[in-house]
Parts: C-alpha cells; structure tokens; sequence
C-alpha cells in the first residue's frame, strides 16, 4: 500500500504515482477518490467525461493497462503504479488515430460528449482484435450510451479504421 | 432549382471535429474558474405538502459551506411559457408539488460538502394527499395541486373543422381505438450545469442550454435584471433533444449564489436528477375514431387526447397543441376535430422532446389507420397514399404548406424496403410496416410576445481577409448546425468554407437567435447568415469593380463591356473574384477585403429572418405554423420471438422530404438518431414511479433502458431528388424531429404485423409481447 498522512480530522490521504499519457503524476487523495474525478479535477484531462457516474453510460472510459475502464467506478488509489491512456493521449503530436480520422470522416459524432469514451472502447479493441466483425465491434461498444447517433456511423467509422490499419 | 454549389450539398466534415474528437471540446461542467464554488438544490422528498419549516441551522455550521437559500432569498416572480400559465418559482414558495421540488439551493467549497450540507438541512412538511395519474387528477375531489387550475385541469383544447358527425354516418367504415403512450425521457448524456460570476452590476452565466436568448430572457424577467447586465455564454452542449429549453433552477441558483458569495458558482445535476428536472414526452391516453370511403380515402377523424403533465406547465402547454395540430398537415383531412386536456400531477414536470406532442399521436394514427385498412382490405402504403397531403396547398386549420411530397416517400419506402414481395408473405413472427410523419421547420411565433426577428446573422471579415466571422446565437447541440450555417454563408459570399469561423454561444458578442427548438435553426438562422453573406459578396463585388477599373485590365466598351465594368459582371466563388464573361481577370476575395478595410474600415454583412404572418385563425392556431413542412416515411421490418416476445428489428428505411439538403453527412446522421430515439420509445424506455409516493425510480441508464449498440437496426435513410422548399434558405427543410415521428407507428406495425396482436400501449416491451401472445393462445383464436 501506498504511504498516506492522516488529516487533522482523521482522514487518511494516500500519495500514489500513475503513468497518465506517458507522463507519470503524483497526488495527494483520499481513498474514496474517484479515477475521474483525479483525471478531471487534479489533472485537467476534461476528455473524460462525467455522466452517469454509475458504470452505464461509459463517457468516462479509459485505458487501464491497455484494457477500457469505467473511470467512474474505479478508485484512484487502485491505479497507483498503472498506466492510464486518456482520450488526450492518444494521438501522436499533431496526428490524430486512425479511429479519431474515421470518426470524423463518418462524422461519427455529433454533441461529442460520449465521443472521448467511445473512442477509447474502439481502440481497446482494434488493440486486441484488429479485424473485428460488425457484431464484434457493437458488443465491444454496447458499454457506451450514445444517444445522438444511433451508433450508425460510429460501427462504420471503427470498421474502416480497421481496415485501414 | 439545383445549381451547382461550392459547398450546399457538400458533407464537409463537422467544424467541431478536432475539438470533439481529441477531448478538447469544452462543456459547461469542464469549466474552472479561480475561486469557483459548487452548488446543488436542495429537494423535496415528499410528492405533494406545505413546507412548515426549513432548518439550515446544522447545515451553515459546517466548514466549507458559503451560503444557502430558499424562497424567502430570491424573487418570488413565476415563469413558464406562456403568460397565462406562469406557474412555476425558482423555489416552492408554499407547497411542494413533487417528489424532487425544488426548496433551496447549498454552495460550498466543494462537492463532497455540498452533498454533507444536503443531509443536515431539515424540512419539515404538512403531508397533502397527491395524485400521480391524470385519472386520479381528474376524479372530483381529488387533491389540487394549484388554486390556478380547478380540477387539476391545466389546458383545454376543442378544435372543430367541418362537420365530423354527418361525415361519419355517411362513412362505408367507422372504427374506434384506444391508445396508450408513456412518459419517456431526453436521455441525453452531459448532465445539465450553470456556472456563473459577476463583475461589478454585470453577472455572466454559462448554461448546458438550447437557447442562450430564452435563458436570459426569462433570468432577466424573473430577476429583475436589463438583458444587457446578464451574459448568458454557453460551450459545447452534450445534446438536449427538448430537455435543455426551459430554464432550469440551476440557471437562477447560480447567477443568484455568485452574487451573494461573491465567487464564481457552479451548479449541476447529477443524473439522477436530470430526470427529476423531466420535461420529457407526456404520457398520451388516445382515444382515434376514423370513418372512410371503401377506397380507404378519410371522410372525418376525432381525436382525443389527455396529457399527463406532472407538476408544472412549461412547453407542455405547446406539447398539448402540437399533439392535434399536424395531423392535418399530414393527411388532407376536411372533418377533423380534436379535443385535448392536459392535467397536472404530483410528478416531475413533462415537456418538449424530440418531435414535441406529436410521436406518440403518430404512433396511435398510424397504427390505428392499419386497422381500418386492415377492417376494409386496403394495403397501409395505399391507405397513406389515398390520404397524403400534396405540396402547394392550405389545411383545414389554414396553414400554407408549400412543397410536400409525402406520397413520394411512401413510394420510394415501399419500393427500397421490397414491401410488396413482404407485407402479407412473411412467415409467422416476421413483421412489415409502415409510419408516417413530419414536422415544422420552426416555429411561426417566438416563445413569447415580442416583435423581433426570430434569428439576427451578421458577417464580419477580419482586416486582412485572411478569415470570415460568422456571427449567430443558433445553438449547436450536435446537430451540426454551425457547420451548415457556415456553409450557407461561405456558399453566399464565394469565400472557403474552411476560413470561416462561428461566433457564437454569447449573447453580448453573436446576435439574436431563439435557438435550437421545433427544428427551426437551418431554416431560420440560416436564412438570416445567408442573407449577411450575401451582403459581404455584395461590398466585395462592387469594391472589386472599382479596383479592376482603376488597374487598366479591363477593356471597357469593347466586346462583352460595351459600357464600364460593373459589380454586375463579377462573380465570387471560393474565394476568387472573377468577370463572368472572362474568368481568367480575377481578383482574390482575400486583396479585395483588404483594400476595403483600407477604405472603409470594417466589412459586415448584416441579415435577418422573420416568417411573417403565418395563417389560421382559430384559437391556439400558432402552435403548428410554420413557413415550411417537412414529411417522411419509414418502414421497419422486425422478428418477434413467438415463445418470448423479444423484439429484434432487423432492418429499418427512412424516406425523408426535406427539401435541400446542406450537408448529406450530417443529414443522415439526424435520421439515424431520430429513428434511435424513436425505436428506443416503443419498444424499452419508460420513466418510472412508485405509485405510493411519487418517488422515481429509475433515473439511472441501467433501469431507464436505452438501446445500445447491439439493439439498433441498420438505417437506410434516403431522400426525394427533387425536393426543394421555396421558403427555405437553398431550398431547405427540416429533418431532426419529423425523422423521430413515424418511427413507433412503423415498428409497432411491423410488431403486428408479426404477431398478429395488435399492441395499444407503450413501450411495447417483450414482457407485454409475451403475455399478449399467452392470452392469444389461451383464447385459442
């Protein structure tokens, strides 16, 4: 277990070290902080989004160790000494991913805010399955609510980029 | 019509692509300012009662919390839609009226004291008995919500055209049937948020809203505020489907804690309380009577509606209408009467969404004319082509409907769905069939009284006309509707489309637009950029016939000029200016703007929009005027499982007249989201409550289904060549709304169709499917 201080109240603060895009961060945070919330709130990585905060909706998905995560509904104290690949780190400099360049050419989107999560589920599985099937790609994004496009351009924009890698 | 454009009809890609696709985009909730406090309601846990006393007194003590209020802080002025229907406070004044009300409001330093703060304050009730269905609500002697509505009855609607009883008893076929709809929800995923902050008498709020103008129109009024001392800003918004148009307590909390703390306030809903907010679809009890011809042709329709609509009014007076006053848009219906009532409940509120009044009606027409179809032995694509609305004609209520080709939508669904080789030939748990729909492309009048234009555009070339500024308050909720604006105004000034750039979001720097409501922005905001445009093309035509005068390269009087060079004989395309009759003498739109900021100073476009008087005159005739009309069918073909009544669709066609379409891409994209919206209402979505206490139950994703990834249907959405609207921008019309309204009458006719039981309530869930089924067998018919 990480070390902690314990506050005037008696509350225990861990101090933990993620790698977060590459780069590795060190906080100060109470056990019961959430993922998103030190992605969001200590980091400034706004990508991910907060919806549900229950595990339904999936806008808060990121990679943990390569495998996509509900950031909601994992505490940060058990990411300590993980990777975590954000939607911000996943292009590479100015390069977009073959799925965030599918995404737009299918206008795979359309109010964004499920986008960041869905994104990242498609890579999670190109990552592991580089030629899935349709069925293969709607099972591996059936975790992410989006409720603008039906999912219609989302199944293609993900099949063509596994065409293309 | 079609001329060949440089970007209208093109699928650019979205302006917000990089933004949204890298994470960059920014959302209410994603933004900080230094010292910036949280804040939440507080609400009430009973459905209806008198607040006897609130005890804040625990609560303030706790470390971190900056202020708390409720009613006896804040103005006591009511808001709605309509005037005569104010009813709702920024915090119960007196009673609560559902379980969920908003009481007060807690800022603290942070969220985790924010929700310690809401456990400590104590309300204390006088429990008043409350009604949850509109049957309870209507029962004499049932509990009044307000003083205002005697009987719980909120509205009343009788519209009478033509004489449907001597129609009817001439009819060859006269047929009741009963429908049931249910109380669903936007579902939207980005909770909604306010933050707010003030400098000095001026306060600024950012809004997850649909309209920046409404939202600081009725601030302004509730508050007493000058519109110009309150910015209302907005960022990306996550959707909104209707949910985002009235304001919230979020907004007025905010711009009110800020002041007294004077710190930056955010205040959001968590998701549990987006749906207790509401202002979803109205539950619809439907009662349809249909007498026809033998060939199917309608000689008189009554309908008779109640809405169910929770605790306060809001658009649902709008809904109410909008439930009865497009059918006859749809169907040229001479003897058409409609009867509405609309009660309220101790329920959150219900509201516009997605298609407004108007689905769950279509659900009940469109499956109860296959009925009668059915009783005569007409096919439904028939019976829909009998009665369908032809373009350039006026309907029974007075409404002038310009192009309309309904009938070529039924056909061209027919025809790409293989329906003759399927309706009637399918085996046994294989279904077929058809909805049609529509809608207003905008509204004829403003939310309220007001004699502005409904949308302000404004173009303005910044110095080295390196880049366009297109100005306008129209709200892009994902529709897209600042990349097609941007691709109208480039198509009208000739400069790239790529150079443009929206200014928007702000009611101090963009202009007036009413927002993203009844599927009015292409048309509206997009004639009044259109027009800005034009006006910019028009600056850099004449200032570019002066500047090829004064260089000598033009040979003047001869050949093609027999007199001077003029504007005139200059065109603008994609960022070229160019003689007509000699292209290759050409200037760049960029030197040209350059040379007039030298001379002139700034170069604006200036444009406006009003649709003027819209026709019918009866009372209520404002709700369903529109200076266009769009129409569309689908068709659904479904496998019902005959054991277990899972519903599986399994392919779905959507023929949409919408006249010209701006950006295809985008286009169907709205097509594919309506018709998810709308399969997810018949066949799984219900907002639910325990019938005790009103409490909600299922505010959450995992108990409010919708459907996923692995239950939507391939789309194949289509479109009618020659459709072109004389009163839109281009031609256009709409597509996001009237795209979700035929959808449960063509999958709840395809569920018949398979299982031979014709289903009256929705959703239609495999569970009712299923016992539907048992009682079929039982009956043994």
């Amino acid at each position: 277990m990480s070390s902690f201080v314990v506050d005037k109240n008696g509350i225990k603060r861990y101090a933990i070290t993620m790698n977060v895009n590459g780069s590795d961060y060190t906080k100060v945070i109470k056990a019961n902080t959430l993922l998103v919330d030190l992605l969001r709130g200590d980091l400034d990585l706004i990508g991910t989004k907060k919806g549900c905060e229950l595990g339904d909706c999936g806008c808060c998905t990121v990679m943990l160790d390569g495998k996509s995560v509900n950031a909601c509904l994992l505490l940060a104290v058990d990411c300590d000494g993980r990777e975590i690949t954000t939607i911000e780190g996943i292009q590479d400099g100015e390069d977009l991913d073959i799925v965030q360049e599918k995404f737009i050419e299918h206008a795979g989107f359309q109010c964004g805010f499920c986008t960041p999560g869905m994104i990242i589920s498609s890579k999670a599985l190109l990552n592991e399955t580089p030629n899935p099937t349709e069925y293969e790609v709607r099972e591996a994004i059936a975790g992410n609510l989006c409720r603008c496009t039906g999912y219609v351009n989302i199944v293609k924009a993900v099949l063509d980029a596994a065409e293309d890698l | 019509m079609k001329q060949d454009y440089s970007y209208v009809g093109h699928s650019v890609d979205r302006n917000d692509s990089y933004a949204k696709t890298t994470g960059h985009a920014q959302y209410t909730a994603d933004l900080k300012f230094p010292g910036m406090l949280y804040g939440k309601l507080i609400r009430s846990t009973i459905a209806h009662g008198r607040i006897k006393s609130i005890d804040t007194s625990e609560a303030e003590k706790l470390n971190g919390v900056k202020a708390i209020i409720t009613a006896k802080d804040v103005p006591s002025m009511k808001y709605g839609l309509s005037p005569a229907r104010f009813d709702e406070n920024i915090f119960c004044i007196d009673k609560v009226r559902y379980n969920g009300d908003k009481i007060g409001a807690v800022c603290a330093v942070d969220e985790e004291t924010v929700y310690k703060a809401l456990k400590l304050i104590k309300v204390e009730y006088e429990e008043l008995p409350a009604v949850f269905t509109w049957q309870d609500a209507a029962k004499e002697g049932a509990p009044q919500i307000f003083d205002e509505y005697p009987n719980n009855l909120n509205t009343e609607i009788h519209h009478h055209f033509g004489d449907c009883d001597a129609a009817l008893k001439d009819a060859h076929y006269v047929r009741t049937d009963k429908f049931q709809g249910q109380r669903t929800y936007h579902a939207f995923i980005e909770n909604h948020c306010s933050t707010a902050y003030w400098d000095g008498d001026r306060a600024f709020l950012y809004s997850s809203c649909q309209s920046v103008h409404y939202v600081q129109y009725h601030l302004c009024r509730v508050l007493g505020m000058k519109m110009g001392n309150l910015t209302v800003r907005q960022t990306n918004v996550g959707a909104g489907f209707g949910g985002k148009l009235d304001p919230t307590g979020l907004d007025f909390t905010a711009v009110i804690l800020s002041k007294i703390t004077g710190q930056p306030v955010k205040m959001w809903y968590d998701h549990n309380e987006t749906f207790l907010n509401g202002r979803g679809r109205h539950p619809i009890t439907m009662e349809l009577t249909t007498g026809v011809d033998k060939n199917g042709k309608i000689l008189a329709h009554k309908f008779d509606a109640v809405l169910e609509g929770g605790a306060y009014t809001g658009l649902g007076i709008a809904s109410s209408y909008y439930a009865g006053s497009l059918l006859g848009v749809l169907y040229e219906i001479e003897n058409y009467k409609f009867d509405c009532r609309r009660f309220v409940t101790n329920l959150p509120p219900c509201g516009a969404q997605r298609g407004h009044g108007q689905p769950q009606p279509r659900f009940a027409f469109e499956h109860h004319i296959d009925l009668v179809g059915e009783a005569i032995g007409v096919d439904p694509i028939e019976m829909r082509l009998v009665n369908a609305r032809k373009g350039n004609s006026i309907t029974t209520a007075g409404y002038e409907v310009k192009s309309y080709n309904l009938v070529g939508a039924n056909k061209m669904a027919r025809d790409a769905s293989g329906w003759t080789d399927k309706k009637g030939k399918l085996p046994v748990g294989r279904g077929i069939g058809v909805g049609n729909g529509g809608f207003v492309t905008g509204a004829g009048f403003c939310q309220y009284r007001t004699d502005y234009p409904h949308s302000i555009g404004m173009v303005k070339i910044f110095d080295d006309g390196s880049k366009a500024y297109v100005y306008s308050n129209a709200v892009d909720i994902g529709q897209g509707s600042d990349t097609v604006l941007m691709q109208m105004a480039a198509e009208a000034m000739g400069y790239p489309y790529e150079r443009c750039q929206m200014i928007t979001g702000d009611t101090d720097l963009s202009t007036l637009d009413f927002g993203a409501y009844a599927s009015r922005q292409t048309l509206m905001a997009g004639w009044a950029v259109k027009r800005a445009a034009a006006e910019v093309k028009k600056k850099i035509l004449a200032k570019a016939c002066e500047m090829l005068r004064a260089s000598g390269r033009v040979k003047e009087g001869y050949g093609y000029l027999d007199g001077p060079l003029t504007p005139e004989d200059l065109d603008c395309v994609e960022g070229i200016v160019f003689i007509k009759q000699e292209p290759a003498v050409k200037l760049t739109f960029e030197e040209v703007a350059r040379k007039y900021f030298v001379d002139h100073g700034v170069l604006l476009g200036r444009g406006w929009y009003h649709p003027g008087k819209l026709g019918g005159n009866h009372k209520g005739a404002a709700v369903g005027t529109s200076p266009a009309y769009s129409s569309a069918t689908q068709v659904a073909e479904v496998q019902v499982d005959m054991e277990t009544g899972q519903i599986e669709c399994v392919d779905t066609w959507d023929v949409h007249d919408s006249g010209t379409i701006i950006n295809p891409k985008l286009f169907h994209g709205q097509v594919h989201g309506a018709f998810y919206m709308g399969v997810g209402e018949t066949i799984w979505e219900e907002v639910k409550f325990d019938m005790k206490t009103g409490k909600l139950l299922n505010g959450n994703f995992s108990e409010y289904r919708l459907p996923t990834a692995l239950d939507m249907p391939p789309v194949e959405s289509l479109t009618l060549d020659d459709s072109y609207e004389p009163n839109g921008p281009y031609g256009l019309k709409e597509v996001g709304e009237g795209a979700t309204t035929p959808t449960m009458g063509a999958v709840a006719n395809a569920i018949y169709d398979a299982m031979g039981v014709s289903m009256t309530e929705l959703p239609i869930t495999y569970e009712k499917v299923w016992r539907a089924l048992r009682d079929k067998k039982a009956s043994g018919k």
